[in-house]
This record gives structure tokens, sequence and C-alpha cells, in this order.
């Protein structure tokens, strides 16, 4: 392993282009000038032509690991030798990559220290890449061998790894737009500044109370606190008929709630339109009826929020399925042989145990609501939110970028607040009741008091699901919504139009285009998005080291950054050197990856703490290393998990909006930004047909990862008798 | 057929302390020797350090202080991966998506046999337990004595320098315990491997061992060979863990050479000294080494201590005695079932000439 790091240490600096090359993998560079051409040249050619003098100083840090190659890992020299040359040759390839930036060096302190620099450096490329990971990993060797994590290479190479990924994609980004927050018109930074356009009236304003209109802060909180209320009572309702009723289509009310997971949110927004818009049915129909005048009643408050009921209920059934089934029969059937009964049985002992899970059901809720972009935008008329208003700050007339950043800054501090707070309330309670030993008991039905407004309210909610999905389905084949009502495939045809030309088959609908480059991302991210998670999960459960909780923390602080924040930390921070990778593909697939990775670090975590440690360890005494331990033992027992992992993300990668939204290009458009730009221009046929499309690709995808990873055979038991 | 070999190598614990968040001992600066081809127990209560012992062999846990040797290699700082040590787990371990074969063949897999080699070997490990034919069942389709078998061929086929054993019995019924234990004896002496075997069952640790090293508060209390424990134990504790032991307190009243002559109540006894000082100590005797007569003798005589007996229970093989004295209360166990004392009968209570040994008097635990 050690070879390997130094050798491509010594590739990243002396063969490949240090900084980044546009189409590297036309391998157009090696023949148009590398090695000497300044754009394609590696550090070590850089630097031997007198250009860039601040890359030399790495290869010292590449030299010194050479000199203690024969040395034992157990002597103190080489854990020294490798600490050293890591931390130094990262460390500097870090500052001078955040100091010297297109316009020479970045800061006028710098200025004033070494006086001006008449160069300047692009963003870093593949030779970058590899030297820094050359030095990080030389680094955690070191570490390894002074005999952190029990002397584990591969251990501490993960621990590295992540901790410098999500410090890079992560805190770095969300850094650079706090620091922009108070950026002023000049350039130069002032807090002074920040504090008036912090308490802008259109933010904070209170004006809906003398019947204006209110700040964007208010709006987005009002509508997160109902939405994350009303999703929780909503899942909550349909986990009880599942597990706490004689109910007999169960599988067709599951099938019905997995349904909105799997759609654009937005789309749901347009059914809304299409449904109670100025021309949807219900208003026109009543309209007639009562003889008014359609009204725009739906844009606003009650419409974002219809919509976003719909959309997300779903993810807070998905929490407290779990959690109503966690909570063990035996616990309620002591309860009721203790003289409670069905009623007082509900109160006093499934609802406490179910606490936790709703905490979780409306945090969730509550961000899903705030980082909501598309429906806001779709039906919010006058009712501005925080995400849409970012949104405007950077890509309307106004181009603002402190002002963006300020109103990032305010819906961070809602959705962290939130977390902070839900983290506060449960503490370390820990209601999971699930056993592991056998626990033949069967839920309790409902008190009959409760049971009728839950069976209500889930008949409404399922009726209105399969009306608003009917007209997604019939809002795709009509010519004109409400002016034309003649069946056609037209839409389907401008968008997935195929035609045979003199070079074969060419793509000529409008929509392949976004089509295929959403495929692409989803399924780059898919993988790398559930290979991180597990990763960090194993590290989590299976591991101790120093710092794990701050470790656990960060990575799982993505949760609570709405994508829209993501969005525009992203465009400020890798707009410019030292990582410049706006309007690649790559942004988009680093964006869903960290996003995500939450989701797979819970999944992974949750499986992987029903394996029995002592299957790692007794893999470790006989021979295997901790890499191999996790590749032939844990990985196959964790397979639910991966799909999990693999489905969430590649579906959330291809119905993602809200940091999306801010990270496409020409080059590179996702299916859901092409939508929006469809809705946007009252183009809703194609809008619904292609999102009908995505729907069913979708299903097709999740169906294919089900068959891909597999199931593991385990046998009957899983688990052998009880210790003493 | 490939047999399985052993590459017995001995263990050697120089000053090894292990210290959890920087506060919590859990093994407290142990030196210990473990020769080659012998077998030793680490035998205590709960919390002891024993299986955290274990695990520092194994390389599962590092040692905070001190070196740790296999045979003549220092392996302080080695991970499990990179010793050559292999371990049966309390819970088995058996990975349960793979068929016994392939949990027997795995750590073959690392080691650099080709395929057949591999296959070879597992088939041997598999006949050495009993369990030919048995290769392409999963785990959770054995019983739980050829899953425990199983998890020993796994361990056995990698002829590791030394193998450890975690509580290896302890997941099995009471029968099955007696017959499996006895099959690990036997695999070890005949194939001459170097076994440390972890348990708090002082019966299991007599039973298999060769040498017993008794924990407690994580440093070692005694260690030696089952029967210097069970025959001379060093203190209170060691006596009354290993077996049981009645625990009287007597005076050392002259010292002769290595005899020492000590009055219990009005009763005199001669026994060796074992180095104890005159004055207080204590006298750790079995309850099979103790000898009623029927009788009292008020006052005390050369022939023992007055008592009375307090509860008589009838266990079967044996009578089981609570008798009370002057010096308290004693646990007597008799094979005279055919004429048995009656609660509340007169006897006088003397020591058989071996067995009873002289403790010091400090605290016990």
């Amino acid at each position: 392993m050690l070879i390997f790091w130094i050798f491509a240490g010594w590739v990243g600096f002396c063969l490949l282009p240090w900084y980044g090359v546009e189409k590297f993998y036309s391998f157009e560079w090696l023949v148009d000038g590398w090695p000497f051409d300044a754009d394609y040249a590696p550090a070590a050619v850089l630097v031997a032509m007198g250009q860039k003098l601040w890359l030399a100083p790495m290869a010292l840090a590449l030299v010194a690991p050479l000199l203690v190659l024969g040395r034992r890992k157990t002597d103190s020299i080489y854990a020294r030798v490798l600490i050293a040359a890591g931390a130094f040759g990262f460390a500097w390839l870090v500052a001078q990559g955040l100091g010297i930036g297109l316009r020479g060096l970045n800061a006028d302190w710098l200025t004033a220290l070494f006086g001006p620099l008449d160069d300047r450096q692009f963003g870093m490329g593949y030779g970058a890449l590899i030297t820094a990971s050359a030095f990080l990993f030389l680094l955690t060797q070191g570490i390894a061998a002074r005999g952190a994590v029990n002397g584990d290479v591969f251990v501490t190479a993960a621990i590295g790894g992540v901790i410098a990924v999500v410090s890079i994609f992560v805190f770095f980004p969300i850094a650079k737009m706090l620091l922009a927050a108070f950026a002023t018109d000049d350039g130069g930074y002032s807090v002074l500044g920040f504090f008036p356009k912090f308490l802008d009236s259109r933010i904070w304003g209170l004006g809906c109370l003398r019947g204006a209109q209110c700040g964007a802060a208010w709006n987005s909180l009002v509508l997160a606190v109902l939405v994350g209320v009303l999703t929780t009572l909503l899942g909550l309702a349909f986990a009880l008929v599942l597990t706490r009723s004689g109910f007999r289509y169960k599988r067709m009310l599951r099938a019905l709630t997995v349904l909105p997971i799997i759609t654009p949110p937005f789309v749901i927004g347009l059914a809304i339109i299409l449904l109670f818009g100025l021309s949807g049915t219900v208003t026109t129909s009543v309209a007639a009826l009562l003889g008014l005048e359609p009204a725009r009643w739906v844009y606003g408050l009650t419409g974002i929020l219809i919509a976003q009921l719909l959309a997300f209920t779903p993810i807070a059934f998905l929490v407290l399925i779990g959690v109503v089934e966690g909570v063990s029969p035996s616990m309620e059937e002591a309860a009721q042989t203790l003289r409670a009964n069905r009623w007082q049985t509900f109160r006093t002992v499934s609802w406490p145990l179910m606490r936790p899970g709703l905490a979780n059901a409306f945090l969730l809720g509550f961000i899903e609501s705030m980082a909501d972009f598309g429906n806001p935008l779709v039906l919010g008329g006058n009712f501005d939110v925080l995400s849409t208003e970012i949104f405007f700050a950077i890509v309307g007339a106004q181009y603002d970028q402190s002002r963006a950043a300020i109103l990032a800054v305010v819906l961070l501090g809602f959705t962290l607040g939130a977390f902070y707070l839900q983290r506060f309330w449960l503490g370390k309670r820990n209601y999971t009741t699930v056993t592991g030993k056998g626990d033949s008991g069967v839920h309790p039905a409902m008190p009959a008091g409760l049971a009728i407004p839950v069976y209500a309210v889930v008949a409404l909610w399922s009726g209105f699901t399969l009306v608003v999905y009917g007209m997604i389905l019939y809002g795709s084949v009509v010519q004109l919504w409400g002016v034309d009502d003649t069946l056609t495939f037209k839409h389907y045809v401008t968008a997935f139009s195929l035609s045979w030309g003199d070079n074969g088959l060419r793509w000529t609908g409008s929509a392949w285009d976004s089509f295929w480059t959403t495929m692409l991302i989803a399924s780059l991210a898919a993988p790398l998005t559930a290979a991180v998670g597990l990763i960090t999960a194993y590290l989590l459960t299976r591991q101790t080291f120093a710092g794990k909780r701050a470790f656990e923390f960060g990575t799982m602080l993505s949760f609570a950054i709405p994508g829209t924040v993501i969005g525009v930390a992203y465009i400020l921070a890798f707009n410019v050197p030292p990582i410049e990778i706006t309007g690649t593909g790559l942004i988009l697939v680093i964006s869903f990856i960290f996003r995500n990775m939450p989701v797979g670090v819970r999944a992974g975590i949750a499986s992987m703490s029903q394996l029995d440690k002592s299957l790692d360890e007794s893999s470790l005494t006989l021979g295997a290393n901790s890499w191999q331990t996790f590749r032939a033992v844990i990985l196959p027992l964790l397979r639910p998990a991966i799909l999990a992992a693999l489905v969430y993300s590649f579906v959330r990668a291809m119905t993602a909006i809200s940091a999306v939204i801010f990270l496409v290009s020409a080059r590179y458009d996702m299916a859901t930004s092409y939508i929006i730009g469809r809705v946007e221009n009252n183009d809703y046929g194609l809008a619904i047909a292609y999102s009908t499309a995505l729907i069913f690709v979708m299903l097709a995808a999740v169906g294919l990862l089900q068959l891909l990873v597999g199931r593991t055979q385990i046998g009957r038991r899983t688990s052998h008798g009880e210790g003493h | 057929m490939t047999a399985i070999n052993a590459k017995a190598a001995s263990v050697r614990f120089e000053n090894v302390s292990k210290v959890y968040g920087g506060k919590v001992k859990a093994v407290d600066s142990i030196n210990l020797d473990v020769a080659a081809g012998k077998l030793v127990t680490l035998l205590g209560p709960s919390g002891c350090g024993k299986t955290t012992t274990l695990r520092m062999i194994a390389g599962l846990e590092m040692a905070t202080s001190g070196r740790i040797l296999i045979g003549d290699k220092d392996v302080t700082k080695l991970p499990a991966t990179d010793r050559d040590v292999s371990m049966v787990f309390q819970s088995y371990a058996l990975f349960p998506h793979m068929t016994v074969m392939e949990n027997v063949s795995y750590g073959l897999k690392f080691s650099g046999f080709d395929k057949a080699e591999t296959r070879e070997k597992a088939l041997a490990g598999l006949g050495l337990v009993g369990l030919t034919g048995y290769g392409d069942r999963l785990p959770s389709e054995l019983s739980g004595g050829q899953q425990q078998r199983v998890a020993v061929a796994r361990a056995l086929v990698l002829e590791p320098q030394v193998l450890l054993f975690d509580e290896p019995l302890s997941n099995l019924d009471a029968k099955l315990r007696r017959q499996v234990r006895e099959e690990i004896r036997e695999i070890q002496q005949n194939l001459g491997l170097t076994v440390v075997y972890v348990t708090h069952d002082q019966e299991e640790a007599l039973a298999v061992s060769d040498e017993i090293v008794v924990m407690r508060n994580a440093a070692i209390a005694q260690k030696g060979t089952p029967r210097d424990l069970y025959e001379a134990p060093a203190d209170a504790f060691v006596a009354d863990f290993i077996g049981e032991a009645n625990l009287i307190p007597i005076e050392i009243t002259a010292l002769d050479g290595d005899t020492a002559t000590v009055r219990i109540a009005d009763y005199t006894h001669r026994l060796p000294s074992r180095g104890l000082p005159k004055g207080a100590a204590k006298l750790a005797v079995r309850p099979s080494r103790l000898r009623l007569v029927a009788g009292g003798t008020a006052g005390g005589t050369q022939d023992g201590v007055a008592a009375v007996i307090d509860k008589a229970t009838y266990v079967g093989s044996r009578m089981e005695y609570t008798v009370t004295a002057a010096f308290g209360t004693v646990f007597a166990v008799l094979d005279d079932v055919v004429t048995p004392f009656r609660v509340g009968d007169a006897v006088t209570i003397s020591f058989a000439t071996s067995g009873p040994v002289l403790i010091p008097a400090g605290q016990t635990s």
C-alpha cells in the first residue's frame, strides 16, 4: 500500500496535468503540447521550467517517504516521516490552492506578507487530485503505523478519506457561503453591512398581519411547521391502519404511499393546478355550478401546502411505519393484562413509545418543506418563500450573491435549529423495543374512537392521491388542458421521438438530452452515495476512534442542509479555483452524493448494528484484513441496506430539483430543471408527459436494482443462542 | 489425506496493561507465560479482565503498555490480521451467508493456499471435528454443538501458533458441554496445540487445563496446575473461586520449621505453615475434607470442635450439611447417605490430614 501511494504521488506530480483540463478523457492534451504546454504540464515540469515555483516544496514531501521504504512498520521513524510528509504535503497543497487564485494572491494580507505576485493559477486537475490523495493516505498510513485504530491501515484511510471529502464538499462550501453573506459590494467583508441586509423587511416583514405581504422567512417557517405537523399526522394514520387494523388491502395502500416518492415533487404541484388552477377541472365545474368567476385561490399558501402534503406524507409514513412496528407487542400486551383498556394502552404505552419517531418524521417534513423549490415556484403566486427567493436572487435580474447567501443563512438557521431541537428533545432516549428475541405477540387493534377518524383520513387522502395521479396521466395525453380536451400523444412525441436518419438512429425528441444526462448522473451518483454512506456507517458502528461523535455529527449535518442552500454554496465555492467544477456533470454527481449520503449512513447503521461484532472479529483472527472482512462478510450481509441506499439515491437524483436548479448548465441539463423550464413557459402538456415517463422509468429502475443486488441467503435462523 | 499440524508457539506477556478511556483499568500490568503446546485457562468472575487478556493475544485489543510476544516475535503493535492466532468465539461467529465449507475455507483463502489445498485442508479440518459430509449446509441448518465444531474446525485449519477459546461452551447444554470439552482437550493434546482458553466455570477449567490463571480485578490472583490451585490456593479468593471452600478464622500459635500449630476455638491442629507468620490467619477447608463425628464434646477436646447440624440435604450421591460451631457456619459434604445426621444433632468437627490449607487472614473479596 505504501509503495502504491508513493508511486501515485509521483505520477500525480510528474506526469499528469496539474491543472484542470477540459475534456480530459479525450486525451487530446497528450498530443497537444503535453508535457511542456503550461496548460497541460505536470507540476514537476512547471517547476523545472521556472513557473509556479510555489508547487516545488511538495516534491520534498514526496521524497521523504522514499527514505523509509525499507523500514519496518513498527519503527517509530517510519510513522514520523510518513505523518510529517503527508501532513506537510497536504497542508501545503491546500494552502497554495486557497492562497493563489485567478488574480494572483487571494487576500490583501498575503500580498502584504509576500509582496505582489505576478502569476496566477486555475482550478486543480487530476495531477493535483492524485497527489493530494497520495499525501492524505501517506498521512493516514503514518497515523496507522503509530498504532491508531489498532494500526489498521484500511480503517484509518477510510476515516481520513471521509473526513477529507466531507470537509471539502460540505463544510468548505458552507463556510464560503457564510463568508459571502458578509461580503460588501466593493469586494470586501463587513459585519456592519451584514445586519441591515439580514434584517431586511422582505425577509422578516410582518405585513401579512395588516393585510399586506409577510417576509419570506415567516412564510417559510409557517409553511414548514404546518407541513411537518400534518405530514406526521397523516403518516401516522397510514402506519396505524397498516399495523393496527384488520384492513384487507394493505399491500395496495402501501404501494399508494410509495408512489409519491418516485414522483418529482413539483409534479404534484402541476396536478394541483390542473385540478384547482384558474382553468382547472374542479375550479371550472364549481364555478359553473355556483355561477361564480373562477378564482386563483389555490395559488399561495393553500396550494403549496396541499402539494407538499401529498409529496412528503410518504416520507413521514416510511419513518413512522418502522417506529409503529418497532413497538414491541409484548409491551402492549403487558399493558392489557394490567387492566388497561385499548384506549388506555394506546395513550399510555403505544403513543409514548412512538414519540421519537414522531419527532423524526416532523423534522423530515419540516426540512423537506423548507428546501422544496418546485412546488412554491409552480404554485407560490405572491407567497414568497426562502427557497424561491434564493433562486431569484441568483438567477434573476438582481444577481445578488450576497443576498442569496443571506437568505440561505436564514434557511440554514431554521433547519439546523429544528435539527438541534430534535436532538436536544430526544437526547439519549432510545425507545427501540425490538429485542431480537422471538416476539410472538400481535399488535392490538386501534380503539374505536381513534380508528374511525383514522380510517376517514386515510380514505380521503388515498382517494385524493388517486385523483391526482389520474390527472397526471390524463393531463399528459390531452391537447391543451382546459381548452382543448382532445386525446393526443403529441407531447410524448415531442419529448421522445426517434427517427432514422443518414447516421442511423437519431434522438430527435426534445427531452432526450436531459433524460440521458439525468440517467447518467443518477447512475453514477447512486453507487457512489451508497459506498460513501456504507463506509461511513461501518466506521461509526464498527470502529472506535478519537473524535467519533464529531465525525458522526459532521456526516449527518448535510441532512439538515436544504438543497437550495447546497446549490448556492456550491456555486459560490466551486466557481473559482482551487476547485473549479461548476458547469460540469461532476458537480451534480458530487452534490447528490453529499445530499443523499445521510440516508445511506442511516440505512447502513441500522442493519450493521444487527450484525454481531464477533463476525468481524473472527474474520480478522482468521487472517483477513479489515478491507477483506468488509468485503467478504459485512457487505454480503448488508444487501438490504445497499439496496435501500441505491434506490433512494437513484430516485433522489432523478427527482431532485432544489440543488440541481443552481448547478445545471447548458451542457448538463437535468430532467427536472428541463421540466420546470417547460412549466415556466406554460407548456404543461410536455412537462406532464415527461414527468409521467420519468415515473415509469424509476419504477423499472427500482425493479432492476432489486434484481441486481439480489438476496443473501442466511437460512432460517440468523442469530444463535444468547450469551449467558 | 492432508493432516492438520500444529506450529505451536509460546505466548508471553510482559507488564501488559489495558486502560479504557484513560481511566478504567481492564488489565493491570500482567506478566504471563504460556508454554508451547500447553492449554492454559484464564479463569475469573465477570469483569476480571480475562476476556480482554485473550483479545489482546488475538490482536483485537491493543495493549496500552507492556510487550506481548508470540514465539520470539514481538506482536504488541500487530493487528489481528497479521498475527498467527485464531479464535473460537462465544457466539461462534459463523458467517451466516456462507456454507460450512466456505466458513472453514475462509481463513485459508487469505493464507496463500491454492484451491485444491484449501479444499483438502478444510475437509481434513471438518473430519477432525467429526463433521465430514456437512460442508454444503448453512450454519443455520446445524445444531448448536455442530456449529461449535465448525467454529473449532475453522480456527484449526489455519494451524495457528496459538488457538484462543472465548467461553466456547457457554451456549451448550450441560451434557454436551462435558463431551465437547473432552473433544477440545483431545484435539489439543493430539496436535500439540498452544491453547488459551477463557471461562468462568471452574469445573471446566479444572477439567481441561494444563495450567490455570485465576484473575481478579484486572490482575492475576494465582497461576498453577489445577491440582496446585485446588489444593494450595494462595488466598481466600482463589480458595473460594476454585471449588467451594470454608474459610475458618484461626490463630497460629506456634511455628516449628514448616509446621504450624493453630488454634480453632479450643481445638489445636498442626499443618504446613506455608510461610505464614504467627497470629491471625484463615484455614481453607473443602466441604469434602471436613470430618463430622456424632456427639458433641462440650468444652473442647483433642478430637475437634463441638458443633450442631443446622440443615441436612439429601442430594442422592451424598449428604450436604450446614453446621454451626463457635467460629461460625461451615458447609460439609459426607458420603454416608445410609445413616445421615439429622437437624439438631450435636457433632464434632475435625479436619482431614491432607486438604485443609492455611491462607493469610487478609480480606476476602
